[in-house]
């Protein structure tokens, strides 16, 4: 194999047969680079649903509440439903062991200034949860913490827009501003990767917001994530004994779909899932199809070659070569011939895909590109393939009798 | 050198077969310089391959240099063929996309000879056929006597014990064809044992024995007074 004749003679006869080892080359080239831009497409409209779904974590339940649409044990209908602390610490106690994460939250619109720049956001006082729930990244400082929620702290946590709006000068770490008269202090600034609006919003302490708007223990919306070790069954059967649980607490109608309204993300997560899981099995399908195509094509082209060499390896044999001598070299030739052009192919996908990527987002295919580790083992595939590839017309060849391949005809 | 007794070989055509060696019987000593003449299709060819292991026959014996050759496996012939055995064909049969020195350089390459000594060599063998300034020329780039020099130096490469060559001038004109004769006459002189397929009488009587085939087996076998071909060139 390290036999460095050998390799000699390899080279030798790929090179000086330059047509020859590119036209079998191309076939082989062509495939992979099909195969790359299939593989690409498919990858993009995979990263397209995931992105639909994946700024936020996917085992999340929204539980919101609304007004009795039924009258239900002597309670008339059009009662508005409100959330409060206690509604928040019984989920907690009823169902611990099945939530992963919980916060409330309140919503509210304010007027932002700090010196004189002014602007108007949206406020979500929230739990220390809700971090993880939203996939909140900590730029500078920190998060609302448990001390925040004791304290009644009047602190916040900015958006990066927002730092850029109000503070283009400076930064807002430590500086205080004023949310609609009340002055907050700056302890964090966060990004998201939901996009512009979710960097466009200001967190702070759920107790701070319901002593400030309303001197309340009133809760807007609760939103939790259920233990991930939860299979969908489960996750859908958690879901409705939240929402039995609760409609009983509230008095609600088993059929009052508007009074308490939960939104579990498992129903559609599944539906993604799926459609990840079958995108996956077409990738599959069309890369081993293409592969297989190429291993054939390569495999005809090499037999064509080897016919085309009867006289060369006939006169190798007069001379002396042994049958696995002949073998070493129409195999290692198939082999080089495949793994070189299958990478340029790939190469090639790969570049077509960067170039026509960001233009391609119109038909939701997002960031199409092929992993270091789909290259690595495409890497090792062409090889072994080319080893298939070459080895039928290999044996053909070391098979050749050198009385046949000397004939004068 | 060789012995062969009662070689027998046919070829199948169809659902019969062609009887075409019907029981040869002949041997050659060392030195000896042996033309074979026949009509065409007489069986020279097949004798000749028979001989240089590229071809196995049906029945009888036949031993080369003390060693019975039969039913080899494909990797014993291939050493054997190497060892002991120069072909010169027709048709020359250089590899075309190599030079005339590595086309020399190629049995030494199969006898596992360093590269740069196994380049030496074939300079030397190279040389010796007058075709040194040559030697980083392709086979497209020689006339055809130049071919059938570097084929002819090929041959020696191995310093094999036996040469064996089929028609060696048949594809070259009267006047190259001395030349070559001459070369072969010399290798000869030096004590290589030579068996050549030839129709032309007058290369013929360039050896020092002349068989004849005619039928499957051999109808003549004399010795000649060898026409030097030295006096033509
Ligand atoms: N592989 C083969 N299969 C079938 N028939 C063959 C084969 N090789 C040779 N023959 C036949 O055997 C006979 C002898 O062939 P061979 O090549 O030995 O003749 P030759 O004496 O060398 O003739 P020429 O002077 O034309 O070269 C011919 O009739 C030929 O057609
Ligand atoms: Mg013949």
């Amino acid at each position: 194999m390290f036999d460095l004749d050998l390799w000699r003679e390899i080279f030798q006869s790929i090179n000086k047969n330059r047509t020859r080892s590119l036209l079998s080359g191309f076939t082989v080239a062509f495939a992979i680079l099909l195969f790359a831009i299939l593989f690409g497409i498919a990858n993009g409209l995979k990263n397209t649903f995931k992105e639909a779904f994946g700024d936020d974590a996917t085992n999340v339940i929204f539980i919101n509440s609304g007004t009795t649409t039924r009258a239900n044990k002597g309670l008339q209908a059009g009662r508005k439903i409100q959330f409060k602390n206690e509604d928040f610490d019984f989920i907690k106690d009823e169902f611990g062991e099945k939530v992963e994460f919980i916060t409330g939250r309140i919503y509210r619109n304010v007027n932002a200034s700090y010196r004189s720049e002014k602007n108007s956001y949206s406020v979500r006082a929230v739990h220390p949860d809700h971090q993880f729930l939203e996939k909140t990244k900590i730029k500078e400082g920190r998060y609302i913490n448990q001390n925040d929620l004791n304290n009644l702290t009047k602190v916040v946590i900015i958006g990066r827009l927002v730092e850029e709006d109000l503070f283009s000068k400076t930064t807002a770490m430590g500086k205080y501003i004023n949310l609609s008269g009340i002055p907050y202090k700056v302890v964090g600034v966060f990004t998201d990767d939901g996009g512009d609006n979710e960097e466009r919003l200001i967190y702070m302490p759920i107790s701070t917001a319901q002593q400030v708007y309303g001197n309340n223990d009133y809760i807007d919306q609760i939103n939790l994530s259920y233990n991930p070790e939860l299979n969908y069954d489960q996750a859908l059967a958690f879901g409705n004994d939240l929402t039995r649980e609760l409609k009983k607490r509230f008095s609600v109608a088993t059929s009052d779909q508007r009074a308490i309204r939960i939104f579990n993300l498992a129903e559609s997560s599944k539906r993604v899932d799926m459609m990840t899981f079958s995108l996956t099995v077409i990738i599959l399908v069309i890369g081993f199809g293409t592969l297989v195509a190429g291993v054939v094509g390569i495999s005809n082209i090499m037999i064509f070659i080897v016919k085309e060499r009867t006289k060369e390896i006939g006169i190798r044999k007069a001379l002396g070569a042994s049958p696995r001598s002949i073998v070493s070299i129409i195999l290692i030739e198939s082999i080089l011939i495949t793994a070189i052009a299958g990478y340029v192919g790939l190469l090639v996908g790969i570049g077509v895909l960067e170039l026509a990527g960001p233009s391609l987002e119109a038909y939701f295919i997002k960031d199409p590109g092929v992993s270091n580790s789909l290259v690595f083992g495409a890497t090792i595939t062409l090889i072994i393939a080319g080893g298939i590839a070459g080895y039928v017309p290999a044996k053909k060849a070391s098979q050749i009798k050198p009385i046949v391949a000397l004939r004068n005809d | 050198m060789l012995q062969i007794h009662e070689l027998h070989k046919s070829y199948p055509i169809g659902d019969s077969s062609l009887h075409v060696l019907k029981g040869i019987d002949l041997s050659v000593e060392e030195g000896e310089m042996v033309a074979i003449m026949g009509s065409s299709g007489s069986g020279k060819s097949t004798l000749l391959n028979i001989i240089g292991m590229l071809d196995e026959a049906d029945s009888g014996d036949y031993i080369l240099d003390g060693l019975t050759i039969k039913d080899l496996t494909e990797k014993k012939a291939a050493v054997y063929r190497n060892k002991f055995l120069g072909f010169i064909f027709q048709s020359f049969n250089l590899i075309n996309y190599k030079t005339a020195l590595e086309n020399v350089a190629l049995p030494l390459y199969y006898q596992g000879m360093k590269r740069k000594e196994r380049l030496e060599l074939a300079l030397f063998h190279l040389e010796k056929v007058g075709l040194a300034e040559w030697s980083h020329h392709l086979p497209k780039e020689l006339s055809g006597g130049q071919k059938q020099r570097v084929a002819i130096a090929r041959a020696l490469a191995a310093n094999p014990k036996l040469l064996l060559a089929d028609e060696p001038t048949g594809a070259l004109d009267t006047k190259t064809s001395h030349e070559i004769m001459a070369f072969i006459q010399q290798l000869n002189d030096e004590g290589k044992t030579i068996l050549m397929v030839t129709h032309e009488e007058d290369i013929a009587n360039m050896c020092k024995r002349i068989i004849r085939l005619r039928d499957g087996v051999i109808m003549e076998d004399t010795k000649v007074n060898q026409v030097r071909a030295e006096q033509y060139v």
